[in-house]
């Protein structure tokens, strides 16, 4: 038990403050929805001591030292019969990265949010539901067993689902939100039943007990193991958006940008990487799923980099792209170089909020230019925009910065991250062919990463502009408080890079020793495989030919004057139109799945269960029934002595047969 | 000779044991209330002489005095005083209801034929014509009376408060006004 | 030996005595069918008593005094009935109808 330092034993402030924050603003929206000062100190100001409190945790965390993860017991939650469940929160390597990353690019969002969100009637509910997610996001990376973990993981499930459908006026909206918990409780579902398998073989749920038993409960790579995994990958697929269940995200992109900076990029849509990542053990015990994780991560980065080619919406693209990258963190995870796919989940949460939070300073402008001349355009479409960068010149700067970082240049953080994914499954492969298949989807990834949004940035701030006479006098850049904190991003997603500089370049790889203990026993199972200096010399060269061939095929390929406004803009043909229409999953799924549940729903459930069975046969059965007998009770009383005398002879010879038997 | 000294007891209780059974049927099925009336006095007179037959001879000549002699007479006062003889219907059930009363009588009498195999234990039985040989020793009024104020003392106490609770409740009943 | 005779002769009056309740409407007619219930048990009292010893009488002799009780305040209440609705008969005294 460690010595409770005063400030480790504050780890539960940690989550506790946004709690406290979503108290505060909520019954500041329900009584003084105007409030608009209090709300943002309130909002903004439990982040920034949040953050504080994390670092003071995390520092206290390394100056301990521990070899195990501590763990705080708070109360005790389910004792049952053979399960115990506390509500305990855990400090180990693990989840000091998740918390400083989570606290740290909230607290620049919430700063965002105040200009973002300034002039919007709902603010003191946004603010109420943005701190109720970083604190369910906290309890999801700081539980210390899967049940709390789970508490968080459904949490922040709801509160994406109240952001999503934010504005829930217009109907699309609160469309997009239920498909987001929809879907998300298809993975749940799959969490679950991991969950149950987990007790049964482990007989426990805590992090400590499952993975210190889990290599003698399990044997290595059987249908146990297998079936376990492949059920936590369900519910990762589900809450990070990969092939199958990603088709919420893209549609997510209907709640405020910041929102989908936060959960979409940053925070939630990372959880399942991080629950592979604190589940490394169980992963590294089953060859097959950690195989189905890196391939179900390959795919999906491929997959949603074709569609994203031909998005015009500014967030989709981004929103595909998320999934993209996701797809680049399951890969990392998949392939056992947790460090790796963390190591991306940072970085890429710099750059991508720093890209959402500048489509989102983009979007305001073009929101106001068009307010201004009370137009009805789409302020979200790239056919509508053009040559901003002269008047958002701080956006569009920084955004360049991020954009080299996703794609992969050197020496953004982007490259870093993305390399060392790419340099495991090369690693990898050099013993099982299929990693190099991985290698290959995610190279040509790369490609069409550099591609697109090459594309978004030539076709939003370059080129000739397209927003209209009018409107064009009213673009102007945001103010302080939200390119404040984008230059913060920008700032880490140049430099970002530094804390995990492999050994090829001179560095230290900071981040691949710190999270050794924490995935010690899988490295032990599947060491790394080493790479001669000259094979990673030239993967490295060849990632970077690659983003390079991407952002000089951009520029060369596509013809700034050819996009018109998007009023104008002709539909999409062959091809282009497939990938367009995000080669028509969601209407495959809509066909498959969604109208037959819908018909069964209708018919089968409500119409014959529901109203035949229950309503008639139960209810107004049982009514019936109860009149029918009181009618033949009302029969009996027909006030003549004769019929009672009858039923009395009746009775006398039934009791006298009883009696003579 | 022989046979009616043998079974003459017998003969003779049958005689009036069927005297009794059809006087009965005839008692229930009579439309006129006064000849109902009669005929259940024929049938209380064939009761008081099996009573006789059956060696309780001062309960016969109660059964004369009490039950034909004040109850009967009784009853043929109020069907006069209602002025009920002169019936135009019948007031018997129809079809369906002389069916129940038919059907759950010969159930009745079905369940009941197990008392053709009754017989009281033998450890309680007494000998033979022990009865009469008490009411010859002790005269046929003393071997009633005897108990009667001896065991059965309180039951007749308590009898004789009953029947002047009815002579109350009945005076109380008919009067016209209170 | 004259037990049986006199039992089976005391179900049939009992019987009987059922039947006529169960039979006829009028209230006088139904009482004096009780009335032959009654005496179909003190017969069997009085059959039994020819071998259980003289107790059996003395219960006919009760049962006596209570029929007379008990005629006594029926009938008055059949008075007490005609003088309100003018009809001894059953089916027409239903003010209980529910």
């Amino acid at each position: 038990m460690p010595p409770p330092g005063f400030r480790l034993d504050l780890l539960w402030a940690v989550p506790a403050l946004p709690l406290l924050g979503f108290v505060g603003n909520g019954m500041l929206a329900l009584t003084r929805p105007k409030a608009k000062t209090a709300v943002s100190i309130i909002g903004v100001g439990v982040l920034v001591l949040s953050f504080a409190a994390a670092v003071a945790a995390v520092a206290g965390f390394v100056r301990l030292h521990p070899a195990a993860p501590l763990v705080f017991r708070y109360w005790e939650w389910m004792p049952v019969g053979d399960l115990r469940v506390d509500y305990a929160l855990e400090l180990d390597y693990l989840s000091a990265v998740m918390i400083l990353v989570v606290t740290g690019v909230s607290a620049l969002i919430h700063v965002f949010s105040v200009g973002y969100m300034g002039e919007d009637p709902g603010y003191a509910r946004y603010f109420a539901y943005l701190n109720l997610f970083v604190f369910f996001m906290l309890t999801l990376v700081l539980g210390s067993s899967f049940p709390v973990m789970f508490v968080g993981w459904e949490g922040v499930g709801l509160c994406s689902y109240l952001l999503i459908g934010f504005w829930f006026n217009e109907k699309i909206n609160a469309d997009a939100g239920l498909k987001a918990f929809v879907v998300n409780r298809i993975g749940d579902f799959g969490f679950l039943v991991a969950m149950f398998l987990i007790f049964r073989h482990t007989g426990s749920l805590d992090f400590d007990a499952v993975f210190a038993q889990a290599p003698t409960a399990f044997t290595a790579g059987d249908a146990a193991i297998t079936a376990t995994t492949l059920l936590l990958l369900l519910g990762c697929t589900g809450k990070s958006a990969q092939i199958p269940l990603y088709t919420w995200l893209p549609d997510a992109m209907q709640g405020p940008t910041p929102v989908s900076a936060l959960i979409h990029a940053a925070t939630m849509v990372t959880a399942g990487v991080y629950l592979v990542a604190r589940c490394n053990v169980l992963f590294a015990l089953s060859p097959l799923s950690s195989a189905t994780v890196a391939g179900v991560g390959a795919l999906t980065a491929l997959f949603a980099a074709t569609i994203a080619l031909k998005q015009w919406d500014i967030k989709r693209v981004l929103a595909y792209s998320t999934i993209s990258q996701l797809g680049y963190m399951f890969l990392g995870v998949g392939t056992g170089a947790y460090a790796a796919g963390l190591f991306h989940l940072v970085t890429h949460a710099f750059f991508k909020a720093l890209l959402f939070l500048g489509s989102g300073s983009v979007i305001h402008a073009m929101h106001h230019a068009y307010h201004a001349t009370h137009s009805h355009e789409d302020a979200q479409d790239l056919r509508n925009m053009g040559g901003l960068r002269h008047h958002l010149p701080w956006t569009a700067g920084l955004m360049w910065i991020a954009t080299l970082a996703i794609a992969g240049i050197p020496p953004f953080s982007g490259f870093f991250s993305k390399d060392e994914i790419l340099g495991a499954a090369f690693a990898r492969g050099t013993a099982e062919p299929i990693w190099l298949a991985y290698w290959v989807m995610g190279i040509a990834a790369a490609l069409l990463t550099a591609f697109y949004m090459t594309r978004l940035m030539l076709y939003a701030f370059h080129g000739p502009n397209r927003t209209g006479e009018a409107e064009r006098a009213h673009l102007h850049e945001a103010p302080w408080s939200m390119t404040g904190p984008l230059a913060v991003l920008g700032l880490l997603s140049f430099a970002g890079g530094v804390i995990n500089v492999p050994a090829l370049f001179g560095g230290h790889a900071f981040l691949h020793r710190w999270l050794a203990p924490v995935t010690a026993v899988a490295d032990q199972m599947h060491p790394e495989v080493a790479l001669p200096a000259g094979v990673e010399w030239t993967l490295v060269a060849a990632a970077v030919l690659v983003a390079g061939l991407g952002i000089f095929g951009a520029v060369r390929l596509l013809r700034l004057e050819a996009p018109v406004p998007a009023r104008v803009a002709p539909p999409e043909r062959g091809f282009a139109r497939v990938l367009w229409k995000k080669w028509y999953v969601d209407e495959v799924y809509d066909a498959i799945i969604v109208r037959p549940i819908q018909w069964l729903s209708r018919e089968v459930l409500w119409k014959t269960i529901d109203a035949r069975l229950v309503d008639g046969v139960m209810v107004n059965g049982s009514a019936a029934t109860v009149r029918v007998f009181g009618w033949v009770g009302s029969r009996l009383q027909t006030g003549q002595v004769g019929s009672y005398v009858l039923l009395f002879v009746g009775g006398v010879l039934l009791v006298l047969w009883a009696a003579l038997r | 000779m022989t046979w009616l000294a043998a079974h003459g007891t017998e003969a003779i209780f049958w005689w009036f044991g069927s005297l009794a059974m059809v006087s009965a049927a005839l008692c229930i099925t009579r439309r006129n209330p006064v000849f109902s009336g009669l005929w259940l006095i024929v049938t209380l007179f064939s009761i008081a002489a099996l009573f006789v037959i059956l060696d309780a001879q001062f309960i016969a000549v109660l059964q004369v005095l009490v039950y034909a002699g004040a109850i009967m007479v009784l009853f043929l006062f109020v069907i006069m005083l209602l002025n009920l003889g002169r019936q135009s219907s019948t007031d018997m059930r129809g079809p369906t209801g002389a069916g129940f009363a038919a059907g759950l009588g010969a159930l009745l009498l079905f369940q009941l034929r197990i008392l053709r195999h009754a017989a009281p234990p033998e450890a309680v039985t007494l000998p033979a014509g022990s009865v009469a040989r008490l009411a010859q020793e002790q005269g046929l009024v003393a071997s009633i009376a005897r108990p009667l104020f001896d065991t059965y003392l309180l039951p007749f106490e308590v009898t004789s408060i009953l029947l002047l609770a009815a002579l109350v409740g009945a005076v109380v009943l008919a009067m016209r006004k209170l | 030996m004259l037990l049986a005779p006199a039992l089976f002769v005391s179900a049939v009056l009992f019987t009987l005595g059922v039947g006529g309740v169960l039979l006829r409407r009028n209230a006088i007619v139904i009482f004096m069918c009780v009335e032959l219930m009654l005496n179909a048990v003190n017969l069997t009292f009085v059959a039994l008593a020819q071998q259980l010893g003289v107790a059996g009488q003395l219960f006919v002799l009760f049962v006596m005094a209570v029929a007379a009780a008990e005629a006594a305040v029926g009938l008055a209440i059949i008075l007490a009935i005609y003088r309100h609705r003018h009809t001894v008969n059953l089916q027409n005294i239903n003010l209980l109808k529910g």
